[in-house]
C-alpha cells in the first residue's frame, strides 16, 4: 500500500485523520520562557568576522577570495565544493585579512580553515536582483540554483544543503518543521511569531520548486503565539494550500523522521529518504532564508539565534550575522552570570560544550546555552556518579527509534561489533532520551558515538587493508607466474638437452667410447653440412 | 564562566538506582507487615540477620575487589536482596541458615559475577536454592500462623530456637512449627488424602480459612497491593507480573477443572506461597529479567508455567526460586530473539 502511494506520488496524505505518535520520547522541563519575553533584537556590527569553510554537511567550500581582497556585503567568499556542499558569503563589506586555521564550533573542538573579514562599516551591498513574485515563472532548477548560490542549508541544526533536498520526484507534501522540541531553544518560535508571512512565503517558493500540492506547518502545542501568528497568515491566504498541525509537546518530535511519523502515520523506510513517502521536510528558518534569497536576493548571511540559560544575564533571541564571535553575542545579552559554568551550542539534549567563546556563530548555531551551577531545575549529569547498568529498561521505553539501549551499551562496552550492528546501532539518532532517563547516569550517547566512530574507523582500515592485501596478492601471483614461467622454460631446456643426450646415446649405442661418440658427432655434423651445401647448391 | 566540557545530554531526570531500590523496598512494606503479623518474631529475626549479613558481605567483598564501598552499599541493592531472601525463608529458620543463604546470595551469586548489574541469576533466589537443597528439613520450619491453634511462639522461645537451637522444656520443634498449606496439601496427597479431605479435616481446617490459607492470603494480597503501587509509580514493569499471573491462573485453572480433588484452584495458587512476592518483586528484578517489551511477556509467562509445574509435580513445597532462576538462564536468549523492530524497519 505504502509503496503504491510513493511510486505514483498521487495519493495525498489525509490530513484530517488523527495524529500518529512515535515510540517513546520525553517531557524535559522546557525553560523556553527564559528567552521569549522580548522580541528578536539585532546585534550591532562587529569589527571582525570569522567564517569556517565548512559550515554544512558535505564537501568543503572552495575559496573565491584571497587575503587582501576587498569584499562587499553578500559577496560569495567560497563556492560549493561539490554537489553536496554550500556557498559562504560575507555579511559585511570589508577586507579579507586572512585565511588560516582557527577553532570552530565542533563537538571535538577541532580547528579548520576560516576566512577572517575586517568590517569597514560601510555596508556596501553587491548588486542584487530580487526575483520576487515572478518566481512562479521560473523553473525549479533556476530557483534551486539561486538557493544553492545563496548558501542555504538546513537551519534546524543538520545543515544539509537545502537545494539538494528539494527534489521534484514524488513529493506532494511540504512539511514545515516549526516543532522546536529541544528545551530552551526558541529561535523558531519567535521567527514564526514575528515573521510568519515571510516564513510562509518561503514555503510557497519551496512548494513551487518541488511541485508540492499542500504544505503542512507542524508546531508543538507549547507555542500558542506562533500557532496564532501562522494561523492568521493562513487565514489571509485562504487557498487551503497551507495547513497548520498542532502536535503534542514530546521530545524529540522535531526530529525529521519522528515528525514524519506523527504527520503521516508512516515511517521512512530504513536507509531511504522521506520523498519515498511523498513528503519533504524543511525547518521554518530554512523557509525564511529561502524567502530572503528569492524575494530580497539576500544570501544566507544572518540567522536568529537563542542566547539563553541560567548562566546568561538577559536571555533573548538575536538576529546575528554569521561569523560574529560568540563573545559579542553573549555581551549583547548582558554577559554571563557569576555562577555560569558551561557554554553549549545547540540545545541541552543534543548540543555540545564549547571550550571557549572566541568561536564564531555558524549557520548551525540555533542556540547558545550557558548553564549555571545549581540553578537548573534538573540535576545536571556531570555532578553525578556513573553506576553499573541495572537493565531497568527505562531507556527502551523512551527510545524514539525502538532500539534496545541497554543491549547496545553492553555490546559497546565489550566492543562486540557484530552484535552492535545486529542491534541497529547506526539507526540511533543520538537524541539523548536514554541517557536522560538512565538511573545509573551512564553517558549512553557517548558510548554509541564512540562505538560508531570505532566501527567507521575499522571499516576504513578494513578497506585499506583489503586493498593492500589485494595488491600484495596480485604482486605475489605475478612473481609466482614469472617464477613458474622461468622454471617451465628451464625444465623444457633441461628436458630438451636430456632428450638430446638420450637420442645421441641411442644412435651411438654401438660405439662404446666417448671418442667414437665424438667422431660420430663430427661425422654427423659434416654430413649435415654437406647436405645443407647440397641443398644450397640445388637452389642456386 | 568555567567552560566545562560534558557530553550530551546536558540535563537529566532525577531517577537513580538508589531511588528505584528504595521504592521497591517501600512496596514491600505492607506484605512484610502482614508476614510479621501472621508469623511473628521469626520474620523480624530473618530480616535482621539477612540484612546485616548481606551488607557486611557486600562491604567486605567491595573492599576485597578494591571498589569504593559507600556508593555501592548505599545503592540499596544488597538491602533489597536481604529483604527478599528474609521474606522467602521460613519463619523458624535457624540463624546460620539465613547467614549461609545471605552470604551465598551476595558473595557468590552477585559479586563473583561482577557485582550489581552483572549477575545473571537473581541473588536472593540463588541463596534460597542453596539452603533449600542443602537443608530441606529446616526449610519447612514455619510457625503456626496467627489464628491457628496457639499461633506463633513468643519472643524468648523464638529467640532461643533461632539463635541457640533451644526448645522449651519437653517440646519438640514439631509442636512449634506447622507445614504451609501448600506443603500440607502435597504431603497429604502423597498419603492419598485429596484436597477437599485435607481442607475439611478437623486437624487442618483452621489452616485453610479463606481462599488460600490463614495468613498467606493476606500476605499475598498486600504484596499485590505494594506491587500495583510500584507499577503505578513506574518503578517496575507491568508486563512481567501480568504475564506471570495470567499464565499461572490459566494453567492452574485448566488442571483444577480437569480434576479438582488433586489440583488446587487457581485462586489458591495465586494467593498462596510466594506467588505475589515473586510476581512483583522477584521476577521483576531488572538485572536478571528479560528487558524487551515482548521478551517480558514470554519471560513472565514462562515463570508462571514453571512455578505450576514445580509446585504440582516437583518435590519442593514451592517452585518460585527454581522457576525464576531457570528463566534467568533464558533471559539473554529471549532478549536476543525479541528485539523490537526499529523505526523504518518495515519488512522484517
Amino acid at each position: 500500500m505504502s509503496m503504491m502511494n510513493t511510486v505514483n506520488g498521487a495519493t495525498m496524505h489525509n490530513m484530517d485523520k488523527p495524529l500518529a505518535t512515535f515510540n517513546g520520547g520525553l517531557h524535559p522541563s522546557e525553560h523556553k520562557y527564559l528567552s521569549t519575553s522580548t522580541g528578536i533584537s539585532t546585534l550591532e556590527q562587529c569589527k571582525q568576522y570569522i567564517f569556517p569553510l565548512q559550515q554544512h554537511i558535505g564537501a568543503i567550500s572552495q575559496p573565491l577570495v584571497k587575503p587582501g581582497d576587498k569584499v562587499l556585503k553578500g559577496q560569495m567568499l567560497a563556492q560549493p565544493g561539490d554537489m553536496i556542499s554550500a556557498a559562504i558569503h560575507s555579511p559585511v563589506s570589508g577586507l579579507v585579512t586572512d585565511i588560516k586555521p582557527h577553532e570552530i564550533p565542533h563537538i571535538s573542538g577541532l580547528t579548520d580553515l576560516c576566512f577572517f573579514i575586517e568590517n569597514d562599516f560601510k555596508n556596501e551591498w553587491i548588486e542584487r536582483q530580487p526575483i520576487g513574485d515572478e518566481y512562479n515563472q521560473s523553473t525549479s532548477s533556476t530557483l534551486r540554483k539561486i538557493i544553492r548560490d545563496a548558501g542555504i542549508v538546513g537551519l534546524g541544526g543538520a545543515t544539509f544543503p537545502a537545494a539538494v533536498k528539494q527534489t521534484e520526484v514524488n513529493v506532494n507534501t511540504l512539511i514545515l518543521n516549526g516543532v522546536e522540541c529541544e528545551p530552551y531553544i526558541t529561535c523558531d518560535d519567535v521567527l514564526m511569531r514575528e515573521r510568519a508571512e515571510q516564513v510562509l512565503s518561503g514555503a510557497e517558493i519551496i512548494s513551487h520548486i518541488i511541485k508540492a500540492r499542500q504544505c503542512i506547518i507542524a508546531i508543538e502545542d507549547n507555542k500558542p503565539e506562533a500557532i496564532k501568528a501562522i494561523g492568521q497568515v493562513i487565514k489571509k491566504d485562504g487557498t487551503g494550500f497551507f495547513q497548520i498541525k498542532v502536535i503534542p509537546t514530546v521530545y524529540p518530535s522535531g526530529s525529521e523522521k519522528q515528525l514524519i511519523k506523527i504527520i503521516t502515520g508512516k515511517e521512512v523506510p530504513e536507509g531511504r529518504y522521506p520523498a519515498e513517502l511523498g513528503v519533504l521536510c524543511h525547518n521554518v528558518a530554512t523557509a525564511y532564508a529561502v524567502h530572503r534569497a528569492i524575494n530580497c536576493a539576500e544570501p544566507l548571511i544572518s540567522r536568529i539565534c537563542t542566547i539563553t540559560g541560567h548562566g546568561i544575564k538577559h536571555p533573548q533571541n538575536i538576529e546575528v550575522l554569521i561569523g560574529t564571535p560568540i563573545q559579542s553575542c553573549i555581551e549583547h545579552c548582558g554577559g554571563y552570570t557569576d555562577n555560569s559554568d558551561e557554554l553549549i551550542m545547540g540545545g541541552p539534549m543534543m548540543g555540545f560544550s564549547l571550550n571557549t567563546d572566541t568561536l564564531p556563530v555558524v549557520k548551525a548555531t540555533n542556540c547558545l546555552l550557558a548553564t549555571a551551577y545549581k540553578a537548573e531545575l534538573e540535576t545536571v549529569t556531570k555532578k553525578r556518579q556513573h553506576l553499573p547498568c541495572i537493565r531497568c529498561g527505562r531507556c527502551v521505553d523512551v527510545c524514539p527509534v525502538r532500539l534496545l539501549p541497554q543491549q547496545l551499551y553492553w555490546y559497546a562496552s565489550s566492543k562486540n561489533i557484530d552484535r552492535l550492528k545486529q542491534h541497529h546501532l547506526f539507526d540511533c539518532i543520538e537524541c539523548g532520551c536514554c541517557a536522560y532517563v538512565c538511573p545509573s547516569n551512564i553517558p549512553l550517547v557517548q558510548y554509541y558515538r564512540f562505538a560508531k566512530t570505532t566501527i567507521h574507523q575499522q571499516q576504513r582500515e578494513h578497506k585499506a587493508s583489503d586493498i593492500a592485501r589485494q595488491r600484495h596478492e596480485a604482486n605475489q601471483a605475478r612473481k609466482e607466474k614469472i617464477k613458474r614461467e622461468r622454471e617451465e622454460k628451464l625444465r623444457k631446456k633441461r628436458e630438451m638437452l636430456k632428450n638430446k643426450a638420450i637420442n645421441s646415446k641411442n644412435t651411438n649405442s654401438k660405439t662404446e667410447t666417448s671418442k667414437d661418440n665424438k667422431k660420430a658427432v663430427i661425422a654427423e655434423a659434416i654430413a649435415r653440412a654437406q647436405a645443407k651445401k647440397a641443398t644450397r647448391d640445388k637452389t642456386t | 564562566m568555567l567552560f566545562k566540557n560534558t557530553p550530551s545530554p546536558h540535563i537529566k531526570d532525577n531517577s537513580s538506582v538508589q531511588n528505584i531500590m528504595l521504592m521497591v523496598l517501600y512496596g514491600l512494606i505492607p506484605g512484610t507487615l502482614a508476614a510479621i503479623y501472621f508469623f511473628g518474631w521469626g520474620i523480624l529475626f530473618n530480616l535482621s540477620i539477612a540484612i546485616s549479613t548481606c551488607l557486611l558481605t557486600e562491604a567486605i567483598i567491595l573492599k576485597m575487589r578494591q571498589r569504593e564501598v559507600a556508593p555501592t552499599l548505599l545503592d540499596g541493592s544488597a538491602l533489597l536482596t536481604a529483604c527478599l531472601l528474609a521474606l522467602a525463608l521460613p519463619s523458624l529458620a535457624p540463624w546460620w541458615l539465613v547467614v549461609i543463604a545471605s552470604f551465598f546470595a551476595i558473595a557468590i551469586a552477585k559479586h563473583l559475577y561482577g557485582g550489581l548489574g552483572f549477575n545473571p541469576f537473581n541473588p536472593a533466589m540463588v541463596g534460597y536454592i542453596v539452603v533449600m537443597i542443602s537443608f530441606p528439613l529446616e526449610m519447612t520450619l514455619w510457625t503456626q500462623p496467627m489464628g491457628v491453634n496457639s499461633g506463633w511462639p513468643d519472643f524468648i522461645t523464638t529467640f532461643n530456637w533461632v539463635f541457640l537451637g533451644l526448645l522449651p522444656f519437653g517440646e519438640t520443634i514439631d509442636s512449634l512449627s506447622m507445614a504451609t498449606p501448600m506443603d500440607l496439601i502435597k504431603t497429604q496427597l502423597n498419603q492419598l488424602h485429596d484436597i477437599t479431605e485435607t481442607r475439611n479435616s478437623a486437624e487442618y481446617s483452621p489452616l485453610f480459612s479463606g481462599i488460600s490459607g490463614t495468613g498467606w492470603q493476606w500476605i499475598n494480597i498486600l504484596f499485590l497491593a505494594g506491587g500495583i503501587w510500584l507499577i503505578i509509580k513506574g518503578v517496575i514493569d507491568w508486563r512481567i507480573p501480568t504475564a506471570f499471573l495470567i499464565s499461572l491462573v490459566l494453567i492452574s485453572n485448566t488442571f483444577s477443572v480437569i480434576d479438582y480433588s488433586t489440583n488446587s484452584s487457581s485462586l489458591f495458587h495465586v494467593f498462596s506461597g510466594g506467588t505475589m512476592l515473586c510476581a512483583f518483586f522477584i521476577a521483576t528484578d531488572p538485572v536478571t529479567a528479560s528487558t524487551t517489551p515482548q521478551g517480558r511477556w514470554i519471560y513472565g509467562a514462562s515463570i508462571g508455567a514453571l512455578v505450576y509445574i514445580i509446585r504440582d509435580w516437583g518435590g519442593y513445597p514451592d517452585g518460585i526460586a527454581f522457576a525464576v532462576v531457570l528463566m534467568n538462564i533464558a533471559a539473554p536468549l529471549i532478549d536476543y530473539y525479541t528485539q523490537p523492530k526499529v523505526y523504518g524497519d518495515l519488512d522484517r
